[in-house]
């Protein structure tokens, strides 16, 4: 062939500038292990796609969108109805929000059974962790911008449960709703919460997250590194090719099911309406929200509500805390953590479902 | 030989592909974009006439900035007595115009532009083109401004 290979020209002139066969030398060293588990590596992958898709619609959301009480619902309307494509992009925001969450349970479960958070990964698993908690708080803010009814009563719930924290709850209630009541100040609030504070910590912390696991490597079970024949493949190209193709099927995936399943929008929130019947969280809150209900108003002198969310307050603590307790030095420990874990699949699981069917 | 073509072959299939993805993921988004602004400016152009008030209002070398539809206009009466109405978007960068006192003329504050009262046309500066002009009916002592 004599055509000059402009591809090959335009890589050699941004090499010399930028030095990007450097990089690609560190990328091509990196493996990752074949094994029976390895499909559990693609999840934080899955997670990443995800989130830039958040970003994506959520900056074109921004673009319709009105953060102020008497258009805040309209103007969802209006992206829902006039917008072409506007549903679209609004369900895509919630679907992917929904099932971000879902991937990050699967994702932070499958690490925490492989014991993936022991040395010297410690600070991965908290910075993890970190991103779970800012994803809950994305969520949790996100959810009352449309100022629909449902939106309102969960974030009257869920401030009410914030002030009853020991000490300082009731200042930190009243800090984000702006006032003793929900309206004007609390969508203010919450959007800027929503659309640079919390983007500035996840970029900060995805970022140290990222670094890590690129410092480390990925981290290998206990079977694999006991096994005699220990296969790996390159990163570059062979594990980021199949990676691509699962985010692209992934994508796929959500694009239809946000298309034969769009997000509703409820009617506008009246705050002197009574809560609606039947009302309840979104499904990563229903087995807390379940189990509160099975608790009395009060437990000998503690109100029940409190001894309930110190308990929930108890159980992520275990989890935040295995790499520091479950060093691999004692196997005592070590199966005491599988236990927790199973138990806590389980009844995580089971209380959900029952909020779903209840 | 086959190998190499091969290859090639693959390369330009998977690129096509990758165009046509690509194309059909944007597509939404794009569409997304674009709808907003054309519902926007749908709306604005309803706005046919105006009234402006009575004749008395306005002395002889004076004018009135104004709002017609979405867009700025300017009513001008001469030292003539005679009223004339422009659509006040400079024709060199779209600045809103006013009427100076001191020139006796139409000018843009942004640069410098000056237009003639009565007929509109560009007089001095960089606009290229007269502004474009509303017609003015004055009915039993009150101004009606109308699209041209």
């Amino acid at each position: 062939m004599s055509s000059v290979d402009y591809g090959e020209k335009f890589y050699s002139w941004l090499d010399e500038r930028v030095g990007i066969s450097g990089l690609i030398k560190v990328a091509e060293k990196k493996e990752v292990p074949v094994h029976k588990q390895s499909m559990w590596y693609y999840m934080g992958g899955i997670a990443m796609v995800l989130l830039a898709i958040q970003g994506l619609t959520g900056i074109l959301l921004m673009v319709y969108y009105v953060p102020e009480i008497s258009s805040a619902h309209s103007s969802v309307l209006f992206i829902n109805t006039q917008i072409d494509f506007g549903w679209f992009v609004r369900s895509l925001h919630s679907w992917a929000a929904n099932i971000l969450i879902f991937i990050l349970f699967v994702h932070m479960f499958s690490a925490y059974f492989m014991k993936a958070y022991r040395k010297p990964r410690e600070i991965t698993w908290f910075s993890g962790m970190a991103l779970l908690v800012i994803c809950f708080a994305f969520g949790f803010t996100g959810y009352l911008l449309p100022w629909d009814e449902i939106a309102f009563f969960a974030t009257k719930i869920g401030l009410d449960i914030a002030a009853k924290t020991p000490f300082i709850g009731a200042t930190l209630a009243d800090m984000l709703r702006g006032g003793s009541e929900i309206g004007q100040g609390t969508i203010s609030r919450f959007f800027l919460i929503h659309v640079i504070l919390l983007p500035i910590a996840l970029v900060a912390v995805a970022g140290i997250h990222l670094l890590l696991v690129q410092l480390h490597g990925m981290s290998e079970p206990e079977s694999f590194k006991k096994a005699k024949k220990k296969k790996y493949e390159k990163f570059v190209p062979d594990f980021l090719v199949k990676d691509f193709m699962v985010w692209l099927f992934f994508f796929n995936i959500v694009a239809a099911v946000v298309a034969l399943f769009p997000w509703g929008l409820g009617p506008e929130a009246d705050p002197f309406a009574p809560a609606p019947a039947g009302i309840k969280p979104e499904w990563y809150f229903l087995a807390m929200f379940q189990f509160l209900k099975l608790l009395p108003p009060h437990i000998g002198p503690f109100e029940g509500e409190i001894l309930g969310l110190m308990f929930f307050g108890v159980l992520a603590l275990i989890l935040l805390v295995a790499p520091i307790v479950d060093t691999g030095k004692n196997k005592f420990i070590s199966k005491c953590f599988d236990i927790y874990g199973i138990l806590f699949t389980i009844g995580f699981l089971g209380f959900t479902v029952w909020g779903i069917l209840d | 030989m086959i190998k190499s073509s091969r290859r090639v072959f693959t390369r330009w299939i998977t690129g096509v592909f990758a165009a046509l993805w690509t194309g059909m993921a944007s597509y939404p988004f794009f569409r997304y974009l674009i709808s907003g602004t054309q519902k926007k400016q749908a709306g604005a152009e309803l706005v046919t006439s105006i009234s402006m008030g009575k004749v008395d209002d306005f002395i002889p070398g004076s004018a009135k900035n104004f709002k017609f539809g979405s867009a700025p206009a300017l009513l001008v009466r001469s030292e003539e007595g005679e009223f004339y109405a422009y659509n006040a978007i400079c024709t060199h960068l779209g600045c809103t115009v006013q009427y100076s006192d001191e020139k006796k003329k139409i000018w843009c504050a942004c640069h410098g532009g000056v237009y003639d009262t009565v007929s509109g046309k560009n007089l001095a500066g960089p606009p290229p083109k007269p502004l474009k002009a509303l017609s003015v009916e004055v009915n039993e002592g009150e101004i009606i401004v109308s699209r041209a």
